[in-house]
């Protein structure tokens, strides 16, 4: 029987090489397309009709809510993955790629509160987005002390998990708070399945600015996983 | 036009606050993460450097670790 294990996708030596030669491309790029991204959004991009020129946060605050949501279902994802699978490789991507996640949660609450200010008159409400939003951040931040104060292998690994797999249940909650329930927030403009009300003066700029977070996310999800790995060498060394 | 743009009509001190507060939080992040690789990388190689040779020679039996002992040409960003 073929094992997950032994696929090539989750070689550890392969994916240590690929991300240790790719870092300096992804760091390139990202740099390249955050720079064209902030162009658009502070400069090209049109002011909103009702918001003014308010609107601009939107090309921070709306992919990093985005990225922080994607980011913690993968965990879940993962974490699931661990349980039926047993394999480490997941466990160390889900740990990874957690730090970027939590950094794009606060980004989604601090630029929400600015933007909060002019728009509606106050700095923080507590709607059913932002509080979802608040309950999703405190979930990162339980899963990232998990890994620091729980030493036990075993114990950690099902904590973490837990803690992922229960937080997701959050995760359609944040994201369907504005169809559930009467909110401050207005419902999603953009929609893969549906139609996209958004211009595309807007949507470009947006693309572009959440396409910047991804490979943000990439460069740092590469280098926690390499921190990981060598970590893992080092314990090995002292066993030899 | 420079005064305009950074005035953004009343509205450029929250624009350009939330937009700071983004390249911050990215550059503090990458900075943290940049500075784990990197002291765990020399950990790594002192360690390595501490062995006898004949455990040296076991180690380098592991592909992981040459990777992780050629890795400095690459990761120097």
């Amino acid at each position: 029987m073929y094992k997950i294990t032994e696929m090539k996708f989750f070689n550890q030596n392969k994916i240590l090489n690929l991300s240790f030669r790719s870092q300096k491309i992804i760091l390139i790029f990202f740099l390249l397309i955050l720079s064209i991204g902030l162009f658009e959004a502070l400069v090209l991009s049109p002011e909103d009709y009702l918001q003014g020129d308010a609107v601009r946060i939107m090309y921070v605050h709306v992919p990093a809510a985005w990225m922080s949501l994607g980011i913690f279902s993968f965990i879940a994802f993962l974490s699931v993955l661990v349980f039926i699978f047993k394999n480490k490789n997941f466990i160390l991507i889900a740990k990874s790629i957690a730090p970027s996640g939590f950094i794009f949660n606060i980004i989604a609450l601090v630029t929400g509160s600015i933007w909060g200010r002019p728009t509606w008159g106050t700095w923080w409400a507590w709607d059913a987005r932002i509080t979802s939003m608040l309950i999703l951040a405190l979930f990162y931040l339980m899963y990232l002390m998990a890994w620091r104060i729980f030493e036990n292998k075993n114990y950690v690994l099902k904590v973490t998990s837990f803690i992922a797999i229960f937080g997701s249940i959050n995760v359609p909650i944040v994201k369907f708070s504005v169809d559930w329930w009467s909110t401050l927030h207005q419902p999603s403009s953009v929609n893969l399945i549906s139609k996209t009300t958004i211009h595309s003066s807007m949507l470009i700029p947006l693309s572009i600015m959440t396409a910047a977070f991804v490979l943000f996310s990439l460069l740092i999800f590469l280098m926690k996983y390499n921190t990981e790995l060598i970590k893992i060498k080092n314990k090995g060394l002292d066993r030899l | 036009m420079i005064y305009n743009f950074l005035n953004m009509d009343g509205y450029g001190l929250y624009v350009f606050s939330s937009f700071i507060f983004t390249l911050v939080s990215f550059a503090g992040l990458y900075l943290i993460i940049k500075s784990q690789l990197i002291k765990e990388q020399k950990k790594f190689k002192a360690k390595f450097g501490s062995l006898t040779a004949d455990k040296i020679l076991l180690a380098r039996t592991q592909k992981t670790n040459k990777e992780i002992l050629t890795a400095g040409i690459f990761s120097k960003i």
